[in-house]
This record gives C-alpha cells, structure tokens and sequence, in this order.
C-alpha cells in the first residue's frame, strides 16, 4: 500500500517536473522569435554588426578581450540567459574554444546560465546594506512574490536573486532590477516598485536596458 | 579643513557636460601637460606631490608610474580600475556620476605622461549607468578633439575604451582585472612580474584607480608642490571617503587629509553624527577588509592622540589596535549592531568572491563562513573562537592575492575586540535563536 502511495508521488512530480520544462521551452521560443532566424542561434545583423566593433576596439590578435561584453550582449539579445547553445555561438563568432567561454560564463555572476524573469530583482545583502534593513527588504520580496531566493515567478516576469555588494552602500538598503538601481529601500517603496514594473511587464523588451546602445 | 580640489565645480549645474565643465576651468591640465611640458616632467609633477595610490594599498603613484619599463619595445597600457566593489565604497561611482569628465582628463594627462595609447577603464559590470555616462563623456571628448589623432596639435593621440566586467570582487585586484580585460576569468596573477613589466597582453601596464587619476588633474593644475602642502605628513592632498552605515548624513565627502575622525563622523557638515541618537559601537574606516576599529579606538589612538583621517593615523597602532585608510569607505556601526553576525555576513561575502586558485582563500573563507553561521544562529562551540581565530592566521599571507588577508583580518579583529560578543552567542544559544544578540554596554568599556 505504501509503495503505491509513494509511486504515486514520484508520478505527480514527474508530471509537474514535464510541465514546468513545456512552460519553460514556451517561453524560450517566444524569446527567440525577436532576435533568432529559424531554430540557428544568431545575432540579429544590426546587433552583430556592432558586435564586430567591439571585437575590433582590441588589439589585432587580442579579440578575446571583447568576451565580456559580447556575453553581455548576448545575454540581452538572445532570451536572457546564456544557455550552452548560445554559448557554443558566442565561440564560434570569436574563434575560441567553447572552453574559454564556459570557464568565463560560470565564474562572473551577472551572466546567468538558467532562465531568468524579465525583471531580475537583485537585492544587496553584504554588511552596509544588510545592517540598514536589506535582510527584511529581502525577507518582504520573498513574502510579496511568493518566491524564494534564486527563484522565478511562475508568470516569467520576476527573478529574485540575492547578490554580494552592488556599491551603493551609502543608499542602502539598495537593489538593483535589470539595470535600474533602486535606494533607500523601505516596504512602502518596493509596492510601489513592482507595480510600476508589473505594469511595464507588456513591453517587448525586458528593460530599457539596451546594452547594445550602451556600448556606442 | 575643507579644501575641495576634486569636487570643487560638482554644485555647478550642468557640469557634466563638455561645455560646462569646460567653462570651469576643465581640461585646462591637458592643455597645461601636452603643450608646455614633456611626459616626464608631468610624471615628476605627480611625484613631487606624494600622491598615493586611493585604490586602497596606497602606494605612492608616481613611483608606480616610474617603475614602467621604458625600454620595453612593446606597447604600453594604462587601465584604470573602476571595478569598485569592495563594501562600503562608493566614492568612484559617485565621481563618474557627477563629474565624469574630471576622469577622463585625468586619464589623458596620465596615458600621457606614461606615453600610451591606448587606455582602458575597467568597469564593474553592475555600473551599467555608468558605463553608459563614460561612453557619453568619451564621445564628447572626442567631438571636441581632446582624444583621437593628435590631440589639440600635438603628436599625442590617444584611445579611450570603456571595457565592462560582469560581477566578481576580485577583479578589483589588479592582476585579475588585467586577465578579465584579457577576457578571461578572473584570477589573480603570482607577482612578480609585475604589472609595470608584463601586464595587459603581457606589455607593460600601470593600473591605477578612478581617485588616483582623478587626483592628477588638481596636481598639474596647481603644481605637484602646491599639492603636497595639502593634507598631512606623507598624506598629501584630499580623499574621497564614503560613508555609511548607522549615520544621519550618509554620503561621499572630500576631506582634506588629517581631519580629525571625531569631526569628520560627528560635526554637521560630514556625517552629522550617529543615527537616532545612538552610540557609536564600531567603524571600519577603509571597506570591509580592514580591521575593525571599537568605539574606543575610534576618535582617539591607544597613544591617546586624536584619529586623523590619513593613511599614518588610521593605521597607527599595527592591527592591535589600529586599521587602515584603505580605500576610504567609513562603514559606521551603532550600539544596535551585532559584530557576530555583520562578520559572518563578510565571510560569506569573501567566500562568495574568493576566485578559487588557493585552497588556505578558497577553503578557508568557506570554513570561517560556516563556523561563524554556526555561532551567529546559536549552534557555536566553546572551542569556536579559538578554531576561527586559527583559520584566519592560516590563510593570511598563503595566497596569492591579498583576497586572503581581507577575508583574515576581520575575523581576526573583530575577536581581538569583540571576543565577548562571540562568546555570548556561544553561551546564550537560546536568547541567540530568537535573535537577541545580547545589548552591550561597550561604547565606554575598554
């Protein structure tokens, strides 16, 4: 009788598990469908060809050095998350083993290897921040959100992550959203926020982050 | 004492603009070095005035700029280190917020002066706005004809890049940065050779910080002797100190070197004092790695001399009971604040943020990490304090890069003054479980 019970569970979350991965693939290829031709991981050619400027403001021989940005701009252009795939491309496009890319993507913290929300929620806890309130502002997100740290909303719109100092320490406590710095976090200020956000959550791109244009 | 040389023209509106900023006196010292004096003359203005390096190690910045090989037939790089990210410093993101041209004068005088190039700031990557403003700012530099070919006629050309990191304390190292720009991760790189020999693409490189460049457009303006008169003993010139934690006017602030801590943390004009009218319990004067000051050693040495604000006073008394200047972020802890738990929060940080090449950084961090959760959240063993205290001595000094000592010295110090707090979480797991960390009337106490 036990077995069966337990059989039983096992089943619902494999079911839930089968779900959750169809949910997810969803979403993938709707954030394909703006930056990728067919199923090919590209940039879209207006991004590659400023991509190729960057590479080109190193010196001849030392391309490698543009990895970082390019990184980063892959991770806005191509559904916000560096999955292998994309990682495989960014190789390629610069002529280095796939190696030389994953060493680097998984030691830098900003480049994120799992699906994310549209608005990545980073909220501060190093020492000025968490003695000013940052632990509660953290604890009230997870409430608000119904997520835990490193987790995403099941509608895709909010990732909340929990991030060492973003130097802001003399407006703390802080937290960064995508590319959006927000100070002197109270209860009240963070309503506000996500809604401001929730409304926003419509908009085509995830933010006006714009990394491409940042860089020119 | 409250001379601004730095962040004299920030209340002016518009100032970061080229025009403005222009019009106030601004590139003036590119002018000054490019048409009246010779490379070497400027890096000799910049010793004669005792500029150290504001990064946070201090060393003189003239010095480092003559230890470049000059012989090499290499090309030669200046990086500048805009990867602020050690806690409780924000002073370089407030100065390219408000006055980024400043830096970028600094930035052509200096690639000047060490005849590069080609220069490149290293940004945090979590600085995505400010990289946006440099990137407008180079532009505007370039539109008026004050980077590119030949600048203002001379035979000076020079190329600015803004290069973006992506998250990762340790690349404010120098080395690591210089391997991260390289675009690869970033770990930390066994010296010698140093970066003045082999640094960026293996050429010779000087990497100096945002302040430290900044600071060498008032020193040929004013004159490397002019310079020197400002501040205090070997502590020349002003500081940016950042401020933060249980303060009422938290902020960043330039001060003249040898301002008197008490005045700088107390008076109306600075810090205006501890918040809600609390008491002052602890400071860390020069971001998280440097060893904790009590309330009593705060204000005064243990030679009973009043705490100035410059690298000699802050680090008088060794670590006993002394600290460090370092990179001038002033962390302000009240009579609230519990050390146990704000130590083990920088644990994890550095655990986090070791790079992993040295196992006494990569695992010790780690076990300082958990056997301070451990006392901080009531599970602590008598032979606790004793066992951190061990750790720390074990990683200091056994690592490649001083990532180590910073995890070290916090620990070390904040036992050294604060043992009966750990040892109150220790004995009292049960008030420690309901997070009361114990009140202590410590500000008066030795």
């Amino acid at each position: 009788m036990s077995t069966t019970f337990t059989n039983f569970t096992t089943f619902k979350t494999l079911n839930l598990n089968i779900l959750q991965n169809f949910m997810a693939g969803e979403n993938k290829i709707k954030y394909k469908i703006f930056s990728q031709v067919g199923n090919e991981i590209k940039f879209p050619p207006n991004v590659l060809e400023k991509v190729n400027k960057i590479i080109a403001r190193y010196p001849k021989g030392k391309e490698k050095s543009a990895l970082l940005p390019v990184l980063h701009i892959a991770q806005e252009e191509l559904g916000g998350y560096l999955s292998v795939d994309i990682q495989d491309y960014i190789a390629r496009l610069m002529n280095i083993q796939p190696i030389e890319v994953y060493e680097v993507a998984t030691f830098y913290s900003q480049y994120y290897l799992d699906k994310v929300g549209k608005f990545v929620i980073e909220v501060c806890q190093t020492g000025p921040c968490a003695i000013c309130g940052g632990e509660d502002i953290t604890d009230y997100l997870q409430e608000k959100l119904h997520i835990k740290n490193g987790e995403t909303t099941p509608d895709g719109i909010f990732t909340l992550r929990q991030v060492e100092c973003l130097g802001a320490c003399g407006y703390a406590p802080v937290m960064q959203v995508n590319t959006e710095f927000y100070e002197l976090l109270t209860k009240e200020k963070i309503d506000r926020i996500i809604e401001e956000l929730k409304a926003r959550s419509d908009e085509e791109k995830p933010n006006d982050s714009k990394w491409v244009e940042k860089f020119f | 004492m409250g001379r601004k040389i730095l962040l004299d023209t920030i209340h002016i509106p518009g100032i970061k603009t080229f025009d403005v900023y222009s019009d106030n006196g601004g590139y003036s010292a590119v002018e000054k070095a490019l048409k009246k004096m010779t490379p070497s003359e400027v890096t000799e203005e910049v010793k004669k005035s005792g500029l150290r390096g504001r990064g946070g190690a201090g060393f003189p910045t003239g010095m480092k700029w003559s230890f470049l090989d000059s012989h090499s037939a290499q090309p030669r790089y200046l990086v500048c280190n805009a990867d602020e990210s050690e806690p409780g410093t924000f002073k370089d993101r407030y100065l390219i917020d408000h006055i980024p041209h400043l830096l970028i004068e600094g930035l052509i005088v200096s690639s000047y002066a060490l005849g590069t190039s080609n220069t490149y700031i290293y940004v945090r990557g979590e600085f995505k706005q400010q990289i946006g403003i440099l990137n407008k700012t180079i532009r505007e530099a370039y539109e008026h004809g004050f980077l590119g070919k030949n600048i203002l006629g001379t035979p000076f050309s020079l190329d600015i890049v803004v290069h973006a990191g992506a998250g990762a304390y340790i690349c404010g190292e120098e080395t690591a940065l210089l391997e991260s720009l390289e675009g690869k991760r970033g770990n930390p790189r066994l010296k010698p050779p140093f970066p003045a020999v082999k640094g960026l693409y293996d050429c010779p490189t000087v990497v100096n910080n945002v302040e430290t460049l900044a600071s060498v457009v008032p020193i040929i303006n004013i004159g490397g002797d002019e310079y020197a008169k400002i501040g205090i003993g070997r502590s020349t010139g002003t500081k940016l100190i950042s401020a933060c934690g249980h303060i009422n006017n938290p902020g960043v602030y330039e001060i003249e070197m040898g301002l008197p801590v008490q005045e700088f943390i107390y008076s109306e004009e600075y810090c205006g004092g501890i918040k809600d009218g609390k008491q002052l319990k602890a400071l860390i004067p020069g971001g998280s790695s440097v060893p904790i000051l009590p309330a009593t050693l705060v204000t005064y040495t243990k030679s009973e001399t009043p705490r100035l604000i410059s690298y000699e006073s802050l680090s008088e008394g060794g670590f006993e009971s002394g600290s460090m200047l370092g990179s001038g972020g002033f962390i302000v802890y009240s009579e609230d604040d519990c050390i146990v738990r704000n130590t083990w929060n920088f644990e994890r940080f550095y655990h986090h943020e070791s790079c992993g090449q040295c196992s006494p950084c990569r695992e010790g961090t780690g076990w300082l990490e958990k056997v301070l959760y451990r006392i901080e959240h009531g599970f602590g063993k008598s032979k606790d304090i004793d066992l951190l205290d061990t750790i720390a001595k074990k990683i200091e000094g056994n690592t490649i890069c001083p990532l180590g000592d910073a995890a070290a010295w916090p620990v070390n110090s904040a036992i050294r003054h604060f043992r009966h707090e750990f040892e109150f979480h220790i004995e009292h797991p049960d008030l420690v479980k309901n997070k009361n960390h114990g009140t202590f009337d410590l500000v008066h106490s030795a």
